[in-house]
């Protein structure tokens, strides 16, 4: 064991947290531009978010964000329906996109000499998308198709709708990113060009280049491309509904026979990263692997799965990354023999045993060696680091914010995480969701 | 302006050149061969490991046994229980994954450069001296046994095991190598040792190391690693005809979305044809939204999220294969666009510009995978797995280009069968009948 010691004081000494090479700028029109260069490889990493998500959807469309990222792979005024994709494609590339909460962002991976073929075809379906009525009919199939193997297939994805929907009483993170059922059924073509014309514009999106490139040639393309571009005069201020003051805990048991293995999941509203404040979000992050990151060292894991055996699977998990409210949740599969209700009263014991001890200085330590060498790891990923970037930017955070958080996380002390726990852990702003295959097997 | 800066493009594409990556052979004093790519520039190093034969090895009676062995090599060694071996890889931040699969054994590993030596001794007390502890095989039997369940309960694995089931029978390939809750649950301490000497042999280990080490290093890294492992294991599994004949198997299953799993025999990875096939099914079903069946099913017809088929040459057996999914009102036509897209390409083949698509695509995508230290770890050790030598990177698109219209079109007419695609369907289709 000494040696292992020894080595462990060098990683601390070596490591010091590094950004890695990025560059940005903002183009006239409001466009934000990072530029990040990893020249290992001649690929490039080309990536437009915009600032505009299923949780800024209107009332009533929910899917609409979702439904649209599947439209821009339709026609434009110069690009047929599927020319974009097939011209990547043609030029030894792939693309695609995805839709959150926060964001919805479309991406090229290329030969990097391919940056400017991409960045005109981008440009071009930022402004000028000519869908018809035909495009939604068949398209909405495909999402509805999409949402069926997501979710109406995946009992686990179904309960999981039915929590957040508890979880969140106001704010939009309630509803689900591909829509609810009935809602998806509904968007017409007017639902969509009204998103479309308002929010797909310079000043609301950020644009991110990752690989082998040079900032000044970004550069003059972004601005050839994008930056003549008019910005949306119309953008509205990114206001969204907020969460009340909870009063009361909720409990919702989720009953489907295609359940095989039970299991309990309690999820509380947490706070995020927000710009210049991260140290709780950053505390969260220990919290989460100090209670349940590792099955062999976590409080939970070690608590319930080797001391008592009681359970199969702990786990507790954190994200941070949210424009606004976020949450932390513990769950818990209790092993054969084990009821819910004992798998849970023995999953709130070791969290209250975890408030009242003292937090072991070498799990500290382990865990500030992982997230440095959680760095290291990132940099053989340009492609991670740019969603890295591009989430941040339209969660409200700033190229700053991004790179000051490896420090941040070094700098968590005992005492913040024992902070933000006891603050975190208020039943009356939690859900604690039940999963089992009958009524018989939810005690 | 945009169709000239297209064509432009395309007329560049087939002359870009790439910074090839310079991959070193190496042998060490006790006769481990490994290939290798100095990376100096993240301090850090990733070790690709595989071990041929698998879960396949499984013996008589004791299937699984591969599976949860593999699973309890993390799981305490040398003097250290599961939380100790555990407790002092995190304090390393080194990253450790072991994966059995009906082929291989993989060992996933990556560690800083800083604590390399430290790293690697606990990495060797794994593989080398694992000690199957009565507490940690129960654990784990407990999991295996939850996954079990689990995938009786899973519309995806409830095709694929009626699939292999019937196109395999007894043969390894033709069971979960999770094994049944019967046999997992009478496998003892003994089994895992036996499991572990017949499938941990240095006779069919393939090694790769990419990162912050020269290759004068790695020979003695690797005889410190793995030369104590025994020279030779249990022979490889025989070959196997897939026997299932065509048709459609409907298992019924309360779901919204039926899912079906489709194919039939398919080609080895050592056929002279086999590039032709490659191309062949990458306009078919493997070409995401630019494949035919893609267009068909879900662009044209809003029937599915996703189509795609894979050619899949196994170590004993062969096939090409697809999936998809549709609600249980639809999945029917989806099945039969699927056929008439399968007799449309054997019959009439692909034109010259889905050829010369191909080619662009397959051509320019290739360099594009060696973009990180796994990731080309993992390529090299696949690659000597199937016997190809390093220059193989560098005269791969050139393979590709050399396939002709004619080439294709010939493979496809021999390989595709549309009379022999058999659909295993989950779920409660409308208006699809079974075949018996």
């Amino acid at each position: 064991m000494t040696r292992l010691f020894a080595a462990l004081a060098l990683i601390t000494a070596g490591l010091a947290a590094q950004a890695e090479e990025a560059t940005t700028f903002t183009l006239d029109n409001g466009m934000e531009v990072v530029v990040i260069e990893d020249h290992r490889a001649p690929v490039v990493v080309h990536m437009v978010w915009y600032k505009i998500g299923s949780a800024d959807e209107p009332v009533g469309a929910s899917g609409v964000a979702h439904f649209l990222e599947h439209l821009l792979f339709k026609q434009t005024d110069v690009l047929e329906a599927g020319e974009f994709s097939a011209i990547v494609s043609a030029n030894g590339g792939s693309d695609n996109a995805f839709t959150s909460y926060d964001y919805t962002a479309y991406f090229q991976r290329i030969a990097a000499d391919r940056l400017e073929l991409m960045m005109q075809m981008e440009s071009n379906r930022m402004n000028n998308l000519a869908i018809t009525a035909d495009d939604i009919e068949t398209e909405r199939n495909v999402i509805l198709e999409e949402r069926n193997q997501r979710t109406e297939n995946n009992p686990g994805a179904l309960a999981r709708e039915q929590f957040q929907a508890a979880l969140y009483q106001n704010h939009r993170y309630g509803v689900p990113i591909i829509g609810w059922k009935h809602e998806m059924e509904q968007l017409e073509l007017e639902d969509t060009k009204a998103f479309y014309d308002l929010y797909y514009s310079p000043n609301n999106a950020v644009l991110v280049v990752a690989g082998d490139v040079q900032p000044d040639a970004v550069k003059a393309l972004a601005e050839t491309y994008y930056g003549v571009i008019p910005a949306e005069a119309q953008l509205p201020e990114r206001i969204r509904p907020q969460e009340p003051p909870q009063r009361a805990e909720r409990r919702v048991t989720y009953v489907d026979p295609r359940v095989s293995q039970p299991y309990l999941i309690r999820s509380y509203l947490a706070p995020e990263r927000d710009p210049g404040a991260q140290s709780e979000a950053a505390a969260l992050v220990y919290l989460a692997d100090l209670l349940g990151g590792s099955s062999f060292t976590s409080a939970l894991g070690q608590a319930l799965q080797f001391d008592r055996q009681i359970a199969l699977y702990t786990n507790a998990s954190y994200d941070g990354s949210s424009l606004d409210t976020d949450m932390f949740s513990v769950a818990v599969a209790p092993a054969d023999g084990v009821t819910l209700s004992q798998a849970e009263a023995a999953m709130d014991e070791v969290i209250n045993a975890f408030m009242e001890a003292d937090i072991d200085p070498a799990r500290m330590d382990s865990i500030r060696t992982q997230l440095r060498a959680s760095e290291v790891y990132a940099k053989d990923d340009v492609q991670q680091l740019a969603r890295r970037y591009g989430a941040a930017l339209t969660q409200s955070l700033t190229v700053q914010d991004v790179q000051a958080w490896p420090d941040v996380l070094q700098s968590v002390t005992e005492a913040d995480i024992k902070a933000v726990a006891a603050k975190v852990f208020n039943r009356d702003q939690s859900v604690t969701g039940w999963v089992v295959s009958s009524q018989e097997e939810a005690r | 302006m945009f169709r000239t800066l297209i064509a432009l493009c395309l007329s560049i594409v087939a002359s870009t050149a790439w910074a090839e990556i310079d991959i070193k052979q190496v042998t060490s004093a006790n006769g481990i061969n490994a290939w290798v790519v100095e990376e100096p520039s993240i301090p850090f190093i990733a070790i690709e490991i595989r071990f041929r034969g698998g879960a396949s090895l499984d013996r008589s009676g004791k299937r699984g046994a591969v599976n949860l062995m593999t699973g309890l090599i993390e799981e305490g060694s040398g003097a250290m229980t599961a939380q100790e071996f555990q407790t002092a890889r995190e304090a390393l931040a080194a990253r450790f994954s072991f994966q059995a699969t009906d082929d291989t054994i993989t060992i996933s590993t990556r560690f800083l450069t800083e604590n390399s030596d430290a790293a690697l001794a606990l990495l060797r007390q794994a593989i080398i001296d694992p000690t199957f502890d009565q507490d940690a095989l129960d654990r784990v039997r407990a999991q295996v046994l939850s996954s079990i369940a689990s995938d009786a309960k899973d519309p995806n694995s409830i095709a694929s095991a009626a699939f292999d089931a019937a196109a395999f029978g007894g043969h390894p390939y033709g069971t979960s190598m999770d094994g049944t809750v019967e046999s997992v649950n009478a496998l003892t301490r003994d089994d895992m040792r036996d499991a572990h000497a017949d499938a941990l042999a240095r006779d069919r280990l393939y090694v790769a190391v990419v990162g912050d080490i020269t290759a004068e290093a790695v020979g003695p890294m690797l005889d410190a690693l793995l030369g104590d492992l025994p020279a030779v294991g249990v022979p490889m599994p025989t070959d196997v005809d897939f026997g299932l004949a065509g048709g459609v198997t409907v298992i019924d299953y309360d779901t919204p979305q039926a899912v079906a799993l489709f194919g039939h025999n398919g080609m080895t990875r050592d056929d002279p044809d086999f590039f032709a096939a490659y191309i062949m099914n990458q306009v078919l079903g493997a070409g995401g939204f630019e494949s035919r069946l893609m267009t068909e099913v879900r662009e044209k017809r809003g029937l599915t999220y996703g189509i795609s088929t894979f050619l899949v040459p196994k170590f004993h057996a062969e096939m090409i294969l697809g999936t998809v999914a549709s609600a249980n009102a639809t999945i029917a036509q989806a099945i039969d666009v699927t056929r008439a897209e399968w007799a449309r390409m054997a019959d009439d083949g692909m034109t010259a510009d889905e050829l010369a698509a191909a080619k662009t695509y397959l051509t320019g995508e290739y360099p594009l995978r060696f973009d990180g230290n796994s990731d080309i770890a993992q390529i090299m050790v696949g690659m000597q797995m199937i016997d190809l030598p390093p220059a193989y990177v560098t005269n791969r698109n050139a393979y590709i280009e050399a396939v002709t219209l004619d080439d294709v079109n010939r493979v496809a007419a021999a390989l595709l069968q549309p009379d022999d695609l058999h659909f295993v369907v989950v779920g409660q289709p409308t208006d699809l009948e079974a075949t018996k």
